[in-house]
């Protein structure tokens, strides 16, 4: 997983908009209400990326994102290695 | 693991009292961010306005004060003539700057006050129940407007602020953003970001920036609904656009 968020789910309100921004549609509304009776936010066990968009729209401002970023350099990385010139080569 | 996002220590750790889906929190966090930002916690000045973010003190940690309804601007204008070294914002709604403030904000753009304004414009009057808002679009329903907002029943046209002040010669710099989607949200928070800065840098007249806002709850919409809402419906009527500056 390259990326966790942390909600703070008593304080969440239910809105789901971080729900709909998800692009791994890794976020749920809970079944359980919370302290104020709101039905809050959940993450599951889905694929984060850490992209932010979630804590980006929270209207509440209760996400907190954190982000591997070794693991992101090493995706940028990658095609750079593998460019077309060094595949032409390999295949020389 | 490293973080990427956290709240930033200028909004105060506390709930809001919006409704689920409001706009105002994620002004709320912009803006604190952008002071965060450009480092001016200590000699920042917010004035809250009367409408739903009345209560803004209590979530910015920065100086704020309340003031009569609509008469931001215009206090605004004292407190910048007296501390010119202080950054002065205000933050008001539709109601109050375009409704019962609109002397006021004409009069401070007239004047070239050196000051930013932030106005959510969320189409209603919030606080009240969903009535009809200067801004109201037309056809659109409200608890005053049953049958469609209709300038023949004598109720008039949606009042476009930011055209009007971005014809003044007073204003520096005039934009409209939308809260709608993360790409909206990064815009507004530059074009905040903007505006604070021409502040700091002493440009000569009034920077305000037009937040097209939702309001799940008198909109009578899920929040990602009215989400679309905006970009679909409210973007036709307020188009999105940097009018000046």
């Amino acid at each position: 997983m390259a990326g966790k968020i942390v909600i703070d789910t008593e304080r969440c309100k239910g809105c789901g908009l971080c729900v709909v921004v998800c692009p791994k549609k890794s976020i749920v509304i809970s079944k359980e209400s919370n302290k104020n009776g709101y039905f809050p936010a959940q993450k599951t066990d889905g694929d984060c990326i850490g992209c932010a968009q979630c804590a980006i729209i929270c209207p509440e401002g209760i996400i907190q994102v954190c982000r591997d970023q070794m693991e992101r350099i090493r995706i940028v990385a990658a095609p750079e290695k593998h460019s077309a010139s060094h595949l032409i080569e390999e295949k020389a | 693991m490293n973080t990427v996002f956290q709240r930033t220590s200028v909004l105060k750790n506390c709930s809001t009292h919006y409704c689920p889906g409001c706009g105002h929190g994620i002004a709320h966090r912009l803006l604190a961010e952008v002071v965060d930002e450009l480092n001016i916690q200590d000699r920042t000045i917010g004035i809250a306005p009367v409408g739903c973010a009345v209560l803004a003190y209590n979530y910015l940690d920065v100086d704020m004060i309340e003031v009569a309804h609509g008469r931001a601007p215009a206090v605004a204008t004292g407190m910048k003539r007296t501390n010119p070294d202080k950054i002065i914002f205000s933050y008001q709604g539709d109601g109050d700057l375009a409704a019962i403030g609109t002397a006021e904000i004409i009069h401070a753009a007239h004047r070239a006050e050196r000051i930013t304004v932030i106005f959510i414009n969320n189409a209603v009057f919030g606080m009240t129940g969903g009535q009809m808002a200067p801004t109201t679009m037309l056809g659109q329903i409200t608890a005053t407007t049953q049958q469609g907002r209709n300038p023949s029943n004598g109720q008039g046209y949606p009042l476009q602020v930011s055209e009007i002040l971005a014809l003044l010669p007073g204003t520096v710099y005039v934009e409209r953003c939308a809260l709608s989607g993360v790409p909206g949200i990064k815009r507004t928070k530059a074009a905040m970001k903007h505006a604070f800065g021409l502040q700091m840098d002493d440009a000569p007249g009034l920077s305000l920036v037009e937040i097209l806002s939702p309001c799940p709850t008198y909109w009578r919409m899920s929040p990602a609904k009215a989400m679309k809402w905006i970009e679909e419906e409210m973007c036709k009527a307020f188009p999105i656009a940097r009018l000046k500056g």
